[in-house]
């Protein structure tokens, strides 16, 4: 598969044999609340890919020497790491502003340097990370050691040379795009225009420039005029992928809202509605909240969109807003015990999904570091897990079931023995191989494809 | 289940009155699920910043189960304090200090005014309260926290509190609570259970000495609220 352009994938993921290729994390840490390793491709050519932990980015980065080459990939490593926010306080409000980073989405790249936007609960940060292999040497007005040199002393004019270095790579934030949220941002979504993006909080989703750090446009307010009346709030938001003047935004009902730009600055009318009308057999106190939409992802033809809710991943062709075209179940079984995840707010549990390069595919996690894939075309699923105990190199994955009542299988794990501590929240398929990555708690499992 | 939508015909209830502490009602698990998720809405407003949208999904919640129980006649004069419901909204976004500010004053307040800002916003007491506050409960003063990571530390404890303090509530007529108990097509069977097994084995003892506890003055549902309101009331006063 190495080397393979936009045809190449074939279809399917269960057509695959994944394996084991590389963790990455820290093996025994202990794992803070709250902190858990995501990761976010580079979507353009899944080159990099980042994690992060916390505050704490990590960039990886597939080496150089070992891609192209004939039966083997290359393996990720670790290119940069940074912090991103340092923790604030506001003084108006008399609040602190964690650091702690909820979204990371890279730019297209444009040059030898990679850019990516990774915010926090209130600010949006630009970061540059580039490499440097060459240090200028000969300066006329320095030192070597970067003292500036007694004018009287120089007495000749020499040009520097550019002399190699061992490979540096830095990262340094090149935009701080602040105070334009009240509420906490929960997605930012990079337009196809390469110059603008969103960002979206509770009630509100803004319009930046990339260039401006000063301004910003209110495109989506839904914040009622009296509180008290607030019932719904924005869950996740992304623009359409060919499309620069369409974007979506989810809610916290199970709602979808496309909206156009050309038809108003402010799009509080939507373009398109997409609601499943409600099935009154399954009605409970918790439908509301197992309705709400975790993630919200276009595929890449930008024909369709995939939403996340607790219990399901739903495909939407843009062109049908009465009902989604296909529903997947994530863990059904847990529909019986809801209102024990209520109770130990796993309910509350943001899931993310993705896609596959061809979109034939789609990724979500679960819980027990289960995740699970779902081939559109030849309508299989599979459960698999990640963990240490099956990660030898280029051990196959074996599917996975849960038991969901009356006698357990051998090798299938009951319900009721399911870890929801260890819950996978974000997955990545690199965009032209067959490669993907998964964030369990505080580790990064990386797998391939066997066959290819 | 919850979502199966078997609806329980009224004589398994009646079987559930016979064996009491072993099926809880329909109107109890109800009743238990609105304790959870009020709790759950104190602990939002607990903390600093308060998570909007898992504030915003609880409250639906609760209203939901305030409209149902409206609907079966177990919640009289629910109208105002549908409104009172309805102010946690505003209370999902003030900060810590305006918490501390509401605690040392008088639980009565009115619809608080909004400003533009929401995050300064409603110097409001706790919608629940719905009385003074003069009669404190002597274990008020456990309720009396400085700051949110003590609240969350003795959560349990206050939990064990609040139910506890239900514990005590009991009809005289148990029939009476059944008798308003809708046909419904939720079916909570197995809610209770799971959650009996869980960490609060006061409520289970609570449910299971139930029908042995001696009646109080009124003997209905609208009691229980009342008594729920206190309860409130408790918690509130941090």
């Amino acid at each position: 598969m190495a080397g393979a352009g936009g045809g190449g994938c074939p279809a399917g993921g269960n057509d695959f044999q994944w394996c084991f290729s590389q963790v990455k994390g820290a093996v025994d840490e202990d794992v803070a609340e709250g902190e858990v390793l995501s990761l976010v491709p580079s979507k353009y050519n899944g080159d990099q890919m980042t994690g992060w932990y916390g505050h704490r980015i990590t960039v990886y980065h597939v080496s150089l020497q070992n891609k192209g080459r004939a039966h083997s990939r290359g393996e990720y490593n670790v290119y940069s790491t940074f912090q991103s926010h340092e923790p604030e306080f506001d003084y108006l409000k008399s609040l602190e502003i964690e650091e702690k980073i909820n979204k990371i989405r890279w730019l297209p790249q444009q040059n030898a340097a990679h850019f990516l936007l990774s915010t926090n609960d209130k600010t949006i940060k630009l970061w540059k990370i580039s490499e440097r292999d060459k240090r200028a040497e000969g300066y006329n007005l320095k030192d070597e050691d970067g003292r500036l040199r007694d004018p009287f002393r120089i007495t000749a004019l020499r040009v520097p040379i550019l002399k190699p270095m061992d490979l540096m790579v830095e990262a340094s934030p090149r935009r701080i795009f602040a105070n334009a949220h009240t509420y906490h941002i929960n997605s930012i979504s990079v337009n196809s225009d390469h110059e603008t993006y969103l960002s979206a909080d509770d009630l509100r989703i803004n319009l930046w420039h990339l260039e401006i750090t000063n301004r910003s446009f209110n495109i989506v307010d839904i914040k009622p005029a009296n509180m008290e009346e607030l019932t719904e709030v924005i869950t996740a938001a992304e623009f359409h992928p060919h499309q620069c003047n369409v974007f979506v935004y989810s809610s916290s009902k199970g709602t979808i809202r496309l909206c156009d730009m050309r038809s108003s600055a402010l799009c509080d009318r939507h373009a398109k509605f997409f609601e499943e009308p409600e099935d009154p057999s399954s009605r409970s106190f918790f439908s509301e909240i197992i309705s709400s939409i975790s993630d919200v992802k276009f595929s890449h033809s930008g024909r369709y969109m995939m939403t996340r809710d607790y219990l399901s991943v739903k495909v939407w062709d843009l062109n049908m807003e009465g009902r989604p075209v296909e529903t997947h179940q994530v863990h059904e079984y847990l529909r019986s015990k809801l209102c024990s995840l209520y109770e130990n707010d796993c309910i509350f549990d943001k899931f993310e999904c993705c896609w596959n390069g061809s979109d034939s595919a789609i990724m979500t996690g679960s819980y027990n570091n289960f995740f699970r894939m779902f081939d559109r075309n030849t309508r299989r699923d599979v459960t698999l897990e990640a963990s240490r105990e099956n990660s030898k190199p280029r051990a196959s994955l074996k599917p996975r079931k849960v038991c969901t009542g009356g006698k357990r299988k051998k090798d299938e794990i009951s319900v009721d023995s399911l870890d929801f501590n260890k819950k996978i929240l974000h997955t990545a398929w690199h965009p032209m191989e067959s490669i993907i990555a998964v964030a369990a708690t505080n580790n990064l499992y990386i797998f391939q494809d066997k066959i290819n | 289940m919850f979502a199966r939508g078997l609806k329980r015909k009224y004589g398994d209830q009646e079987e559930g009155v016979e064996g009491f502490g072993t099926v809880p009602s329909y109107c109890l698990q109800r009743q238990s699920l609105l304790d959870m998720s009020l709790v759950k809405l104190q602990l939002c407003h607990m903390l600093v910043e308060p998570n909007l949208c898992r504030s915003v999904l609880i409250a639906n919640t609760v209203r939901q189960i305030q409209e149902e129980m409206s609907r079966d006649g177990v919640w009289h004069g629910m109208a105002p304090q549908n409104v009172e419901q309805r102010a946690p909204i505003d209370r999902l976004v003030s900060t810590e200090i305006l918490c501390r500010t509401a605690r040392g004053t008088d639980g009565e307040h009115p619809t608080p005014e909004l400003e533009d800002d929401p995050l300064q916003s409603s110097a409001s007491e706790l919608p629940i309260v719905s009385s003074a506050q003069g009669q404190r409960n002597p274990q008020s003063s456990l309720w009396e926290m400085d700051n949110p990571q003590e609240n969350r530390g003795s959560f349990q404890k206050s939990l064990d509190q609040i139910f506890e303090t239900l514990e005590n509530k009991s009809p005289s007529s148990v029939e009476e609570l059944f008798s308003d108990v809708d046909s419904s097509y939720y079916d909570l069977d197995t809610v209770l259970t799971g959650m009996m097994s869980g960490t609060k084995p006061s409520l289970c003892n609570g449910l299971e000495s139930f029908a042995a506890a001696p009646p109080p003055p009124s003997s209905t549902c609208k009691s229980d609220l009342a008594e729920l309101d206190h309860v409130v009331e408790i918690l509130v006063e941090t």
